[in-house]
């Protein structure tokens, strides 16, 4: 099938080949697997202090008033929970780790275009952590803006905004780096004969996203820099009271946060795309209809941020267009749904682990989008706007969404990334604490939500204390879903894994388990179909 | 007419509209995995049967979606829509959102820290922020707006039951967000003037506290003795007060002097049991001559 010539006792990746050793051949290295876990450890250790952010908000919101801290502390904690989550985790996420793992091997090259300058950006990932680190420890105590910085609070607070503005800044140049670098991979390194609808659907998602990020990414750090001028230099950009616009700081920062959901979302699909062809031993429904998709998500994407602000005071022919060209945007979204689904249809279904996180992200991402719905229609968006409700969907996308489609992805190319398979009933029961604790977490959310709760509160009504017990001892649950999730992976103590545990066609199951530092001493041959079962 | 408002008939429909699209979708899409993951389960179906892509098929799905998302456009705008027209005859009343604190300016300059309306009259607010954006929202009405300084923003409504109702800041707006809260209280047209009758105007109370209201000072420094955020007005001076200044713990008397560089340099010393950070210094803001006025009506709260 294809013209993998790799001898057997060419050493893996994981080993160290080269003059450094140890930790030092690790932080030099330009492999883009290497690299790629380089970010999937970091992203870790931030994704571990993140989630302890977020049990600690629950555990204080069990009951009404104040239980263990009081509001100032609160802020800051929310912040930061959203900055990590956000700026660290979800954005470079997918695209960093399995983009850099994966998508080389799957289009056939041997490294992304230019591999130094992909270590490179995750230096600056790691610099832009480290300054929103520092943020919380220096200045005036830990900002206290909500990740989104909206001004004038944000160009007026005591609290230090100007450090964690700086590393929100730094972390999109790390962004844009690694989107170029990856748009010339894929124009440049294809294996020969594999053309644009011969490449994976993984690739394709990694480039959709890859173009948002070279092109959205510049604008927030403008904005950023205009915010710490504002303190700085007292320039009326957004605060009224210097002659500045404060809604022209949500325009602003919209036009890049929310086509980042897309950067977010676009390779959570990929991901759930590879993973339910091998699973159902089927070739994927309806490829290029899935392949344009991403192209027209992240398309359209860029001309809805406006329904952030239906309660802005917006004009309202700005208020309608951005409804219309909101619903607009869920229709490529569904179409990947309906293919996915198809997909399944008479295949030969094996519910491993993988797929089960697959199946979860259809499920959850559904009620996120659905949800998504009411938020794009005009007159119901007015009631649920900056409430519960908001945080509800959100997570449904973001975690139940990107989150699960993280997990399914690591999974699934974990006997390819480690050499070695994992327990999987072990990763069963995590799964389902995951998916029963992320339900009740996040589901009554919506329902007080409706009834007006507003987000970013650290006390509420007594009428709300119901949904806020269930979504803390969801939150617990999940917690505990993800301590079995890792020491099953963690243990190491799984059998050796083939080169082809669960039957894929994409090339990175025609390597051996780990692959070795050359991905192909001789470029592999192009099948006529990515996903070929015939 | 049910509902509290007169937008919570035409609302909620497309809430049922939307919930119930959702649901069919949601359940269609989760009856269908299920479905094929017992169906062809690889137990029960070893070999896959290869199906070829179905151009009718996809531009089905791609056409239905694209009607029914224009359709729900259609309501969401519909529904949305009157919200924007307010009738020639509503009464106006100025909404004034402050870090943390609702008042509502009536005409004559009377005000009120909480809001009363008179039945079955269509009522525009207008909202006024003397500070960073605050969200006025009134869920039992279906109403919400930002409160964005130096804009002009505005809601109505027609009030449509008697009764109390919550209303809640819901855009963030700093350390009490979440207190900044008050009640709208919907009476009959008659008790409506009667209360309209007996309200003060605001310029009655002492120079110093008007100064102290305008600064929202009192949103964390309360005058009755509570602890807020900081500590209380009352009592306040004369009295002595353990700070840390540059990280050392010393004893100070609440003086003029102290009250003034409180006022200007906040974290300068931080008395025991609070947090830095959290005021922001007045320096430019409250002029010499207020701070004054301040310390004059700070002596008179004993």
């Amino acid at each position: 099938m294809t013209g993998n010539t790799h001898l057997h006792e060419e050493p893996s990746y994981l080993i160290d080949t080269g003059k450094r050793k140890g930790i030092m051949a690790w932080l030099t290295t330009t492999d883009h697997k290497r690299i790629g876990l380089l970010y999937l450890w970091s992203i870790m250790v931030f994704f571990i202090v993140g989630g302890i952010l977020g049990e600690i908000m629950r555990t204080e919101l069990f009951k009404p008033g104040q239980q263990f801290y009081g509001p100032q502390t609160y802020n800051a904690i929310f912040t930061l929970h959203g900055l990590i989550m956000i700026f660290l985790i979800v954005i470079p996420g997918l695209t960093v780790v399995f983009g850099n793992f994966v998508m080389p091997i799957m289009i056939g090259a041997n490294d992304v275009a230019f591999p130094r300058l992909n270590l490179f950006a995750w230096y600056l990932y790691i610099l832009g952590a480290a300054v929103v680190v520092i943020s919380q420890f220096t200045g005036n105590g830990p900002p206290d803006t909500g990740w989104t910085f909206y001004a004038p609070y944000s160009t007026q607070t005591h609290t230090n905004v100007i450090a964690a503005v700086s590393g929100a800044f730094i972390l999109g140049f790390s962004s844009i780096l690694t989107g170029i670098n990856f748009i010339v991979t894929i124009h440049r390194l294809r294996a020969p004969g594999m053309s644009f609808f011969k490449m994976p659907l993984l690739p394709w998602a990694v480039y959709a996203t890859a173009w948002i990020q070279i092109l959205a990414t510049p604008v927030i750090g403008i904005t950023l820099l205009m915010i710490i001028a504002e303190r700085v230099f007292h320039i009326g950009f957004f605060d009224p009271a210097l002659g500045g616009d404060p809604v022209l700081y949500q325009h602003l920062f919209w036009i890049y946060s929310h086509p980042a959901v897309y950067i977010m979302i676009l390779p959570a699909m990929g991901v759930v795309t590879e993973i339910i062809p091998t699973f159902c031993q089927k070739q994927i429904y309806g490829y290029k209809a899935i392949a344009i998709s991403s192209l027209a998500i992240a398309g359209v994407g860029y001309f809805v941020w406006g329904h952030h602000m239906f309660t802005s005071g917006m004009s309202k022919e700005a208020i309608w267009t951005f409804s219309l060209l909101t619903f607009l945007v869920a229709v490529p979204s569904a179409i990947k749904v309906f293919n996915w689904v198809a997909t399944m249809y008479k295949g030969s279904i094996d519910l491993k682990p993988p797929l089960l996180y697959a199946i979860a992200f259809i499920f959850l991402f559904s009620i996120g989008g659905l949800t998504g719905l009411v938020q794009g229609a005009l007159a119901t968006d007015i009631q649920v706007h900056d409430t519960s409700f908001v945080v509800a969907h959100f997570h449904y996308i973001i975690f139940g969404g990107v989150g699960f489609a993280f997990l399914g992805a690591i999974h699934y190319w974990y006997p390819k990334m480690f050499g070695r398979m994992y327990n999987f009933r072990v990763a069963n029961i995590a799964w389902c604490f995951l998916f029963i604790g992320f339900n009740l977490l996040y589901f009554p959310q919506f329902i007080i939500g409706l009834e007006g709760m507003p987000r970013r509160y650290f006390d509420y009504l007594p009428q709300f204390t119901w949904a806020q017990q269930i979504s803390t001892i969801g939150g617990y649950i999940l917690g505990i879903g993800f301590i079995i999730l890792m020491v099953n992976l963690f243990r190491k103590n799984g059998e050796k894994a083939p080169a082809n545990p669960w039957g894929g066609t994409t090339f990175e199951w025609q390597l051996p388990s780990p692959p070795p530092m050359e991905n192909f001493a001789t470029p592999p041959t192009v099948p006529d179909k990515p996903y070929d079962y015939d | 007419m049910s509902g509290a408002s007169n937008f919570v008939e035409g609302v909620d429909w497309v809430f049922k509209l939307l919930f119930g699209i959702s649901f069919f979708f949601l359940l269609l899409i989760t009856a269908t995995m299920i479905y094929f993951v017992v169906r062809y389960n690889r137990k029960r179906h070893p070999k896959a049967v290869q199906v070829k892509d179905s151009t009718a098929l996809e531009i089905t799905w791609i056409t239905i979606p694209i009607i029914i998302v224009l359709f729900l456009f259609y309501f969401g705008y519909a529904a949305f829509q009157p919200m924007i027209w307010v009738p020639k005859n509503a009464i106006q009343v100025k909404v004034i959102g402050r870090m943390w604190q609702w008042s509502f300016e009536y005409p004559g300059s009377k005000v009120a820290t909480e809001l009363v309306l008179p039945l079955n009259n269509p009522v525009k607010l207008n909202l006024h922020s003397e500070d960073v954006i605050h969200g006025f929202s009134i869920p039992a009405f279906r109403v919400k707006e930002d409160v964005v300084p130096g804009k002009n923003n505005y809601m109505w409504f027609t009030p449509q039951q008697i009764g109390q109702y919550e209303i809640f800041c819901t855009a963030y707006c700093g350390v009490r967000h979440s207190y900044m809260g008050t009640k709208v209280r919907v009476v009959t047209p008659r008790e409506f003037y009667t209360w309209l009758k007996a309200l003060k105007v605001a310029s009655a109370e002492p120079i110093g506290l008007v100064i102290l209201k305008k600064n929202a000072c009192t949103s964390c420094h309360s005058l009755d003795g509570s602890r807020l955020v900081s500590v209380t007005f009352k009592g306040l001076y004369g009295k002595t007060e353990t700070v840390t200044t540059n990280g050392a713990e010393r004893k100070v008397k609440v003086d003029d002097e102290y009250i003034t560089s409180s006022i200007y340099d906040p974290d300068k010393d931080v008395v025991m049991g609070f947090s830095k950070g959290v005021m922001k210094p007045y320096k430019g803001i409250i002029k010499d001559d207020e701070t004054k006025k301040i310390i004059e009506y700070l002596k008179t709260l004993k």
